[in-house]
């Protein structure tokens, strides 16, 4: 069709004669170049009408909870259970980062440890976010208000880390940094050592911490992920106290010391 | 394998109903009564008459599409998914050249929706992308576009809204061109790919950003780090691990979404009901190949048939006879096959993470099957796809590779590299680039080939022997193949929405794509495509502006130099004016990336007749350099076209006006 002449894409423009075409397209095909630029108030990412809904949702509202532990755990012949979860809700650099831990008895007595966080979490590199915000612990008596400074991310080589710092409401310090890795055996089956450290910067007597290192625990779990989702798993928990944290809690006739062997569940949505 | 566990249920099923006459991809010849008995009735996706091109006398063409979200037969099970005209892919649009075509757009969803025309060149309000051009069509609303077609080839249309593309909104459009196109094919089938899940996109989405390498189930495990142990000792190995470690990204990370939950099809049937094309031996057919798949990319071949690449994305190039091509997402490739013999053909498309594929088969009567191929073993990323510079690393097995490369691409390839490469070294300078190394010139394969030729069986052998699977830090087939350095990367990192940045940036136009070093037969490359028309506008680029694909696989975060859409403004293209556009790949995958409205021509060493593409699969760690006439005044999308990395914000608008900047706020 001479009318349409030959319009290449490395383009010279041709004027084209003829009759028009539809409403909508120029006899050369192409837009109006006074149509490019919207009048009115203009979307600063397109350029469109401000309108208009956007082209691209990369603003979304994103959330995942993930029970990382749920465990029945055979401690000496005494049973107890612990529950390690966190969650979050955000976009890509603003995050509101939800934690709860804690773990009990299974017969009878009161849980030791019950511990909820509420943090602010900001994408501040690559693999790393900082958080901040307040920590509530309801166990062990009395409750417990603590402000908390987190990095929590992925260090190289693979290590989920997640370090705090904590200033209780009587302005006692103290740190807990947790470490696991991944061990793949199978594409399913997994391997995951943990290491948890607690230290105290000060002695803090009503909950039988003295200052410097007061506990780890090491843990080893095997997990098998039935769905990416949901993955029973085996493993073993060995908790120890140091110095002089140890020495008191063997004042109170405590465990300084304990094995568990776990079986428990990691789910996450 | 883990990975196929979904799809071999079905694949079960569908050879149940095969067994019973109920296959999908034969219903077409069933009579007439058994299909009515079948459920819903017709054939939901294009059969082998609805798959073959009609063609006929040139003519206007009025068409109604119809988008409708109904229950259909799809890969083996029952889905909601979107259909065009009740099939999904859509039918063929079939459009002449010279002539007007005329698209009704009825949506029937309770949602908004838009087509976008692939590749077509049109008014931009006509483009179909809600947000910059229009403001989509409203549930029971109808959009129509009224244009003159002024160009012909291969393209495809798809839905632009959110994740409608995912769950069937796609189909393929032909264009028959003015004039003769030389290319006398007796008969043309389109060869539609697409990636099928039962998952809700947006679930999917979401598992991504909870644990990116969900769908993601062949990472290394202990197995093969004994593996390679004894096969690369403990050393190598070590220093391997610790490098993927430090950087702590995965070699196995090829494909985002794998068939751990797609079934891929092509033209709308999964492999095992196996979509069929006829022919009459002798013939010459014409196979019109569109990726329209949401995050795919497929190896294509015909095993036993030489294909002749005769068009890529929709514009003729000079025939180049190949054995194989990937083709990236949205990307199309004709390729013409002669079968002379009376048997079946299958047509392979595995996808490039090799954890599926689509198939059909062409055969000269129905219900005919020719041997399947296996999947093969799955590529590695090597370091080289990190933008890593190696000359500073001592490696064992680096030696011999370049040796192999030689071998392998012989010396006239190796002369383009240097010209291509010359060519960027000067659009470098233009643009005022500081900060260059012409590396190129030291690291020149030719130059190292020549001191390696002459060795003999037992390093290619050694270069094996520490090939991809060993695991080694890029001793494989990918160094060996890997194109010359030709920039650097300066000190931006683009922030916390990227992880890598590609320190070296290689010229990988010369690559056959991940997988395919090392396979024994021909395999397509960039560098090859040669236009069929001489360049038109021979001005020097009066702006360049170049691009960085970046991302965080982490968090599932993509982005163009770091900055998501939400946060951008336009890219301003001056009307009229000639724009050189750089595209440098700073993560560890492929982006198909994606222009609207304008083709792109690649600077790909082929003199003044540079292909025109609308859709450039960048390798990791490379650069690429395409020259753009500015001659469509509009609001452009251009973004990756990977679904969900434009959904995250791998997305801009470019804006090809006289008055640029004029509203930005």
């Amino acid at each position: 069709m001479p009318r349409h002449a030959i319009i290449t894409t490395a383009g010279t423009l041709v004027l084209c004669l003829g009759i028009p075409l539809a409403a909508h397209a120029a006899a050369d095909g192409k837009a109006d170049l006074d149509s490019v630029i919207s009048a009115g108030p203009v979307d600063p990412n397109s350029g469109a009408p401000m309108a208009w809904d956007k082209a691209i949702h990369d603003e979304q509202i994103h959330r995942f909870l993930l029970i990382d532990r749920l465990e029945y755990g055979d401690v000496d012949g005494a049973n107890n259970y612990l529950w390690d979860a966190q969650g979050w809700i955000g976009g890509d650099y603003h995050k509101l980062w939800l934690k709860t831990e804690g773990e009990g008895p299974l017969s009878g007595g009161s849980p030791e440890d019950t511990e909820f966080q509420a943090l602010y979490n900001r994408t501040i590199a690559p693999f790393w976010s900082a958080q901040v915000g307040i920590r509530y612990d309801v166990n062990p008596n009395p409750d417990r208000g603590f402000a908390v400074l987190g990095l929590q991310g992925l260090a190289p080589y693979w290590f989920e880390s997640d370090t705090a710092l904590f200033i209780s409401e009587d302005g006692d310090v103290s740190f807990r940094g947790e470490f696991e890795y991944e061990l793949l055996l199978t594409q399913r089956l997994i391997l995951q050592p943990r290491a948890e450290i607690n230290a105290s910067a000060q002695d803090v007597p009503k909950y039988g911490l003295a200052s410097g290192l007061n506990s780890t625990e090491m843990g080893m779990r095997l997990r098998y992920e039935i769905k990416r989702e949901f993955a029973p798993y085996v493993g073993v928990r060995w908790e120890q106290t140091y110095g002089e944290t140890r020495d008191i809690a063997r004042a109170d006739g405590e465990e300084t010391s304990s094995t568990a062997f776990v079986v428990g569940i990691r789910a996450w949505y | 394998m883990d990975n196929r566990t979904h799809d071999s249920d079905r694949r079960r099923l569908l050879r149940a109903m095969g067994a019973t006459g109920l296959l999908a991809g034969f219903n077409a010849l069933l009579p007439a009564y058994a299909r009515n008995n079948m459920a819903e009735g017709a054939a939901r996706h294009l059969d082998t008459a609805a798959a073959q091109v009609p063609g006929g006398a040139a003519r206007d063409v009025v068409m109604d599409v119809h988008v409708r979200r109904e229950t259909i037969d799809i890969a083996g099970g029952r889905a909601s998914a979107i259909t065009l005209n009740h099939t999904t892919p859509g039918p063929i649009v079939e459009l002449w050249e010279g002539q007007n075509a005329h698209l009704r757009v009825h949506n029937h969803l309770d949602e908004s929706t838009s087509i976008h025309w692939h590749g077509i060149l049109l008014p931009f309000q006509m483009d179909g992308v809600p947000g910059v051009v229009f403001p989509g069509i409203d549930p029971g609303a109808t959009f129509e576009v009224d244009f003159p077609v002024r160009q012909a080839g291969t393209y495809w249309y798809h839905s632009h809204s959110g994740l409608q593309e995912q769950i069937g909104q796609t189909g393929p459009i032909v264009i028959h061109s003015q004039g003769d196109d030389g290319i006398n094919a007796d008969r043309e089938y389109v060869i539609v790919l697409n990636d099928w899940t039962f998952e809700d996109p947006h679930r999917l989405v979401a598992k991504l950003k909870a644990v990116s390498d969900y769908y993601n189930f062949s990472e290394r495990t202990l197995g093969d780090l004994a593996e390679d142990f004894r096969q690369s000792g403990v050393a190598t190995t070590l220093k391997d691990r610790l490098a993927w470690g430090d950087m702590r990204m995965s070699p196995r990370d090829i494909a985002d979404v794998t068939g751990h939950t797609y079934s891929y099809l092509m033209n709308g049937v999964h492999p095992d009901a196996n979509w069929t094309g006829l022919f009459t031996p002798g013939e010459r057919i014409r196979l019109r190949v569109i990726n329209a798949s949401a995050m795919t990319y497929f190896n294509v071949r015909v095993p036993g048939l030489p294909m002749t690449v005769v068009a890529a994305d929709g514009k003729e190039v000079q025939p180049v006879e190949t054995d194989e091509f990937q083709i990236g997402v949205a990307e199309t490739f004709d390729v013409v096959v002669q079968p002379k013999a009376d048997r079946a053909y299958t047509i392979m498309a595995e996808t490039m993470a090799r954890s599926g594929y689509a198939r059909g088969t062409l055969a000269p009567r129905a219900g005919m099957v020719a041997p399947v191929p296996a999947l093969r073993e799955q590529p590695q990323r090597t370091m080289m796809d990190m933008g890593m510079d190696m000359s500073q690393m001592d490696m064992g097995g680096m030696h011999m590779s370049h040796g192999e490369r030689t071998k392998q691409m012989g010396h006239g390839q190796m002369a383009m590299d240097h010209g291509s490469m010359q060519k960027m070294d000067r659009s470098e300078k233009s643009s005022g680039m500081a900060g260059m190394h012409h590396q190129g010139h030291d690291m020149g394969a030719a130059k190292k080939g020549h001191k390696m030729s002459g060795m003999g069986h037992d390093m290619k052998k050694m270069a094996h022997g520490t090939g991809p699977n060993a695991g080694t830090m890029g001793t494989g087939a990918m160094m060996e193949q890997t194109g010359p350095v030709i920039a650097k990367h300066g000190p931006d990192m683009h922030g916390a929405g990227n992880i890598n940045v590609a320190n070296v940036q290689r010229d990988r136009l010369a690559e056959p794509g991940t997988g395919l070093e090392d396979v024994n037969h021909r395999v397509l490359t960039y560098s090859q495509l040669r236009n069929v028309v001489p360049m038109q506008d021979r001005r020097e680029p009066s702006k360049t502006i170049e691009v960085h694909l970046t991302g965080n696989m982490d968090r599932y975060m993509w982005s163009f130099d770091g900055v998501k859409y939400s946060q951008s403004t336009p890219i301003e293209f001056p009307y009229g004016e000639r724009i050189r556009l750089v595209l440098v790949n700073d993560t560890m995958m492929e982006h198909p990336i994606h222009l609207h409205g304008m083709f792109m021509e690649l600077e790909n060493g082929q003199g003044d007749h540079l292909p025109f593409k609308h859709t450039l699969s960048v390798l990791p760690g490379s650069r690429a350099s395409l020259l753009i006439t500015a001659d469509e005044p509009g609001r452009w999308a251009f973004h990756c076209h990977l679904l969900y990395h434009m959904e995250m914000g791998m997305f801009r608008v470019v804006r090809v006006s006289d008055r640029s900047g004029d509203d930005n706020a």
